[in-house]
């Protein structure tokens, strides 16, 4: 799958930290958009398929999704040291710049202006989350495990967080796993439809080389899934 | 005393870590309940204000965690939440990115994937509808509501809309 042709890449762990801390200090209210601009775009460390298939992963896992992404991307290059450079490039200076900005508007948090500025962004927070989150629903159209399924799924959790105020850790696992499973249950179903399509073709094309459909159809059936996830991804790093 | 302090706040957001799955934003409802109705260590305005500070300002915005520690317990307590809440995901990422480039075709990792998905969303959604709620008030939520839509439905750059709604809030209409 790799071509030949030699892309470019970090020169050092130096340039990894200082690209990581340049594209952080670029991002306010989210970093998301700008790793895509600057890692695919102008340094173009990775494809935007690389760049999609590294956020799934990022996404799934626990951690801000941005620096699973950055720890990703220095592991990839420069191994565990590259994977410390591009994570503290990410937090460190970012970290100094938003604890001088809290500090700072603790002394002027008493003017009516700046309390009423504060809640006024908090408000616009708190939508650009719910914002993000219907923008990536559109996404779930194409999953494996239905539409139906996934509302569900989600609209249950949601009842049980924002209406029920259960504690998250709970409601995640109890939710979590019916979703696993189910979503097991989605991949063996496919999985099973593929194989008998693949042998009837096999059957009926006959004296043709027979492991061309199967191989054929199974990669079919992967790329059904790795489309959700990039179309997943897309949506979430169009922001 | 704020030794003991940073140190149970560390204990906290360590166990709160490993739930951090989509993004910090998630673990908001949670945190809001620690530090605000548990612990008492903060108030429900200086929580949000917190929150919305980090969201405005440059980098990540999981930067929100050590802005509430710092607000809680000063330095040492920023220290002790982004450590406990980045360090034992930060360590099952780099491990569990490593195993998962091998193992990348199993089933039960395609099924996590595609199983997580919807409840990411529906964390997202509870996320920003703890945070509207919890504010005493109506405007605010027609704030919310505006911003949601623009989000969804453009491109427009985020910075407009927080620029917006601080110039709302200045003039005292929120």
């Amino acid at each position: 799958m790799s071509e030949p042709v030699e892309r470019p890449r970090p020169r050092s762990i130096t340039e990894l930290f200082v690209t990581f801390t340049v594209l952080a200090l670029q991002g306010f209210g989210g970093v998301m958009a700008i790793v895509q601009r600057v890692l695919c775009e102008q340094k173009q460390w990775l494809t935007r398929e690389e760049f999609l298939d590294t956020l799934a992963v990022a996404q799934a896992l626990p951690g801000p999704n941005v620096c699973n992404i950055s720890m990703m991307i220095g592991d990839r290059f420069f191994g565990t040291r590259g994977a410390l450079a591009a994570l503290s490039g990410m937090l460190l200076l970012p970290a100094m710049v938003v604890l001088s900005l809290a500090s700072l508007e603790s002394e002027f948090a008493a003017l009516p202006e700046v309390q009423g500025a504060l809640r006024g962004v908090a408000a616009v927070t708190a939508g650009m989350v719910v914002g993000t989150g219907v923008r990536l629903a559109s996404a779930l159209r194409g999953s494996l495990v239905g539409t139906s399924a996934s509302a569900l799924l989600g609209g249950t959790l949601f009842v049980a967080l924002a209406w029920l105020r259960l504690p998250m850790g709970y409601c995640l696992l109890a939710v979590g796993s019916v979703a696993w499973a189910y979503a097991r249950h989605c991949l063996r179903r496919v999985a099973r439809v593929e194989r008998e399509r693949a042998t009837n073709q096999r059957q009926s094309e006959d004296g043709r080389d027979g492991c061309g459909p199967e191989a054929g159809s199974a990669s079919a059936v992967y790329e059904a899934c790795l489309g959700r996830d990039a179309s997943a991804a897309k949506a979430g790093s169009s922001r | 005393m704020s030794g003991n302090v940073a140190l149970s706040l560390f204990g906290h957001f360590a166990g709160l870590s490993l739930l951090m799955i989509g993004g910090g934003v998630v673990l908001i409802p949670e945190i809001h309940r620690l530090l605000v109705a548990e612990l008492h260590l903060l108030s429900d305005a200086s929580f949000t204000g917190a929150v919305a500070i980090a969201q405005a300002a440059p980098g990540p915005n999981v930067l929100f965690i050590a802005v509430l520690g710092y607000r809680a317990a000063g330095v040492w307590g920023a220290l002790a939440t982004m450590l406990g809440a980045m360090l034992p995901a930060a360590t099952l990422v780099f491990l569990g990115t490593r195993w998962l480039r091998v193992k990348q075709h199993l089933p039960a990792v395609r099924a996590f994937k595609l199983g997580m998905a919807p409840l990411v969303i529906a964390m997202m959604c509870a996320t920003g509808w703890t945070l509207t709620m919890q504010t005493p008030g109506s405007r605010h939520v027609l704030v919310t509501l505006a911003a949601a839509g623009l989000v969804w439905k453009t491109r427009l750059h985020l910075l407009w809309l927080i620029g917006a709604g601080a110039a709302l809030g200045a003039l005292g209409w929120i």
